[in-house]
């Protein structure tokens, strides 16, 4: 891309925190502020602060709007209770993952989707083109919001200094209008951490605002800016996958280990349904390779596009996503692997480094689990 | 931040001690570790091998990427630092003191050798 990167309304707010920038989808993002292991401890044990204005909000409006969603993803969404979220994804005609979406439903009429920065206009336009027929009307949204994230054990008490919204009574993947910091906010309980946590959709002119009230109101439990490096981390230390990494056009949400997502039971038709029936069979009986978490032996780690191989140098599969993990104090990975080598504690699995061949432990994802 | 005065600096973002008897200590710069980020392993030239100015002897992995290692000189490893190998951090919390990497006995030098000064300036163009 040659155009100069976005930025987002708290652009200046990083530099002057010293934030090393990277140029994300497009954006112009806070790599880290300071170490990024010690801002994935932070979030781990107390709290972080997250800019995440990157992220592609698309609002659905009116009487079909479920309708819509409901042709246009694979999910259950027109089933959706008003002020609830739900985790999906929008599918090619061949069952190919275009994007996986967190989909509120703010009101019998109205949704919002939101898409990875970096595949936006992707699902903006699929959802332009599977609109034809439906009562229901598509909003390119982007600009209409700033997203910050307060993610940790220590988020609800933050945020509830500076919010009069019923915190307690908002569910994991739930999200409720509010004021945080006396401007209004979409409160919802979602993140991408594997921790407790809340984003925040506000104004982009009230960024700042409530990131600075964030800051004041956490300054006492240890609350850090955090940066997409330590979020990658936290993420793949939760499992959970990133477009690009794990999820692809070329896999379909079986492949991926996702197939839960893909509501065959919902009424009518849908974008991918014939293809999406037939990925099923297939991973169900004769899967070509599965999603596992790789963990080191070694303290070599593990890169996306790093080959596995089996103890005589075959290849078996392929690392999409690694990196040291804090939490474990050793790199981990997640990978597809041929079926045969899948299961946790599977012999004799390696991954190819630079030329060496590691020894790597299989095992279930994800490999960190909070305790509630 | 600061370069000391007393080393000099290759483009490769080392830096290299005044020889005491022909041995020079290296590591690398301040702003290498902090474009790094959280250096979490460090793969270190074996003692006795030969190494040559520009030419990789060792890896430095940080939480997004691995990077080359290069010796800013020819020579001899005469020692490398275990402490750095067991606590790479130490690349990052003190980059021209416990987070040496390794001694070198100078066999020969290259001419690009920069000053403090002219590293800080090459540094930050």
């Amino acid at each position: 891309m040659t155009e100069a990167p976005r930025r987002t309304a708290l652009d200046a707010t990083h530099r002057a925190l010293g934030a090393t920038m990277t140029d994300f989808a497009g954006w112009d993002m806070p790599l880290r502020y300071s170490s990024e292991r010690e801002e994935h401890v932070a979030v781990r044990t107390r709290a972080g602060l997250f800019d995440l204005s990157h992220m592609g909000e698309i609002t659905v409006t009116g009487p079909q709007a479920g309708a819509l969603l409901d042709y246009a993803l694979v999910g259950n969404i027109g089933a959706l209770k008003v002020g609830r979220a739900r985790y999906t994804m929008i599918c090619a005609t061949d069952g190919g993952i275009l994007d996986d979406l967190i989909v509120y439903r703010l009101d019998e009429r109205e949704f919002m989707v939101v898409a990875n920065a970096s595949n936006a206009q992707v699902v903006l336009d699929a959802l332009a083109a599977r609109q034809a027929g439906f009562d229901a009307a598509v909003r390119d949204d982007r600009d209409a919001y700033a997203l910050i994230a307060v993610q940790g054990p220590e988020s609800p008490g933050i945020l509830k200094k500076i919010t009069d919204a019923d915190l307690d009574g908002l569910k994991y993947y739930a999200g409720l209008p509010g004021t945080v910091a006396g401007v209004q906010a979409l409160i919802a309980r979602t993140g991408y951490t594997g921790e407790d946590g809340f984003e925040l959709f506000v104004r982009p002119a009230d960024a700042v605002a409530v990131w600075e009230a964030l800051t004041e109101a956490g300054r006492d439990v240890g609350l850090v800016p955090c940066g997409l490096s330590c979020r990658d981390t936290l993420r793949l230390e939760a499992g959970m996958p990133l477009y690009g990494h794990e999820l692809t056009t070329a896999l379909t949400p079986f492949d991926a280990g996702l197939g839960r997502v893909v509501k065959f039971e919902k009424e009518g038709d849908f974008v991918g349904r014939a293809a999406l029936e037939a990925a099923a069979e297939r991973a169900e009986q004769n899967p070509p390779r599965k999603l596992v978490g790789l963990v080191a032996g070694g303290r070599r780690v593990p890169r996306a596009g790093y080959p596995v191989v089996a103890a005589d140098g075959t290849v078996i599969g392929e690392v999409t996503s690694g990196a040291p993990s804090p939490t474990l104090g050793k790199p981990i990975a997640m990978a597809y692997v041929d079926a045969g080598y899948a299961t946790p504690g599977a012999e004799g699995v390696r991954v190819d480094i630079r030329g060496t061949h590691e020894p790597y432990e299989v095992v279930a994802l994800p490999f960190y689990k909070r305790q509630k | 931040m600061d370069n000391p005065q007393q080393l000099r600096y290759s483009k490769e973002h080392e830096w290299l001690s005044d020889a005491e008897g022909g041995v020079s200590t290296v590591g690398i710069t301040e702003h290498a570790a902090n474009a790094l980020g959280d250096v979490v392993f460090v793969q270190l030239p074996e003692v006795g091998a030969t190494v040559t100015a520009g030419e990789s002897c060792g890896e430095l992995e940080s939480t997004k990427s691995v990077s080359d290692l290069y010796s800013p000189v020819d020579g001899e490893i005469t020692e490398v630092n275990e402490e750095v190998a067991n606590d790479p951090s130490l690349v990052n919390s003190a980059p021209f003191e416990g987070g040496w990497l390794f001694k070198v006995k100078i066999s020969g030098e290259p001419e690009d050798l920069l000053t403090a000064d002219e590293y800080t300036a090459f540094a930050a163009g």
